[in-house]
């Protein structure tokens, strides 16, 4: 069914239309909640959370995208709403893996050359690899990583998702990304 | 030794890089971010430029960060390696269906 006529049956409140946008979404969207909350159980509940939502305002839905980005915008911020009322453990901070420098501020790089991303790619367990490493991160490094990088927000966009300031969302991007580089440096010298 | 010459080598670019009009790795360090989101200023982008043409470890570092970058927005492209399945149980489907008729049913 065109996108623009399950819109119309939506917001008219048509049964058949209903279990159509439900089972045509929430594959992608069970996939993206399990990224933010890997506890199943809670990705899960955040799917339900989110078609709630979609239901109870599709009528306001203008079509500005598609059904398919709206229902994922609404879900990011499902998550992220269920990590926040989370308890927060201490986090670990990225000491460990940020750039080094010697007395005189010269960068000491143990790289010495880089294979291209798309070579890279070929490679069967490359994204799995990255996907840990991604994983591994802190929790609030995580979260600008992946909002930034994966689901494209803007800088703005992202700092008032996570309710931080833009200068401190660049900060944390930047380590994220550089402690990134170097849990991947034996895959980005094209190991074998 | 290579050891001994390559730190020689940083040494002489920590000389160069203390001059005025020049960034050393550290502050180069600091502006990556900007300049890789083309949100640095012409004049200060030129100076970024000039010390990644004169820094071979700030080369591989930069390619290296872009690589990774690229890595990570395709690390969770759907349809890859199949590690996240795509299966929807059928009690979450029937949940969230129940939980719209009922509402319907309040409305």
């Amino acid at each position: 069914m065109p996108e623009q006529d399950l819109i119309e049956r939506l917001q008219r409140s048509d049964e058949k239309s209903g279990e159509e946008f439900v089972r045509t979404h929430a594959g992608t969207l069970l996939r993206v909640a399990r990224r933010y909350l890997p506890e199943d159980a809670d990705a899960q509940d955040a799917v339900q959370e989110c078609f709630a939502c979609a239901f109870a305002s599709i009528s306001t839905f203008r079509g500005d995208s598609g059904l398919g980005t709206w229902l994922h915008r609404i879900l990011i911020n499902i998550c992220l709403k269920q990590l926040r009322t989370r308890k927060r453990r201490r986090e670990e901070g990225l000491d460990a893996w940020l750039p080094v420098f010697d007395s005189a501020d010269c960068r000491i790089e143990s790289l010495r050359s880089v294979e291209p991303a798309d070579v890279l790619l070929e490679r069967r367990e490359v994204r799995a690899r990255v996907r840990d490493a991604i994983l591994q991160l802190p929790e609030s490094y995580r979260l600008v990583v992946m909002l930034r990088d994966l689901e494209e927000y803007s800088t703005r966009e992202a700092a008032e998702t996570l309710q931080i300031s833009e200068g401190a969302l660049k900060v944390r991007l930047h380590r994220a990304r550089a402690a990134l580089k170097i849990m991947l440096e034996p895959l980005l010298e094209g190991e074998k | 030794m290579s050891f001994t010459r390559s730190a020689f080598m940083r040494r002489l670019r920590g000389l160069m890089f203390g001059l005025p009009g020049m960034l050393d790795c550290r502050e180069f360090e600091a502006f990556m971010l900007d300049y890789l989101d083309g949100q640095l200023p012409a004049p200060q982008a030129k100076v970024f430029e000039r010390h990644l043409r004169m820094c071979p470890e700030c080369q591989v570092y930069l390619a290296a960060y872009r690589t990774t970058v690229e890595l990570g927005k395709a690390a969770f492209e759907e349809g890859d390696d199949g590690s996240l399945p795509d299966d929807v149980p059928e009690d979450l489907i029937g949940a969230i269906l129940a939980a719209r008729a009922a509402s319907d049913g309040l409305a």
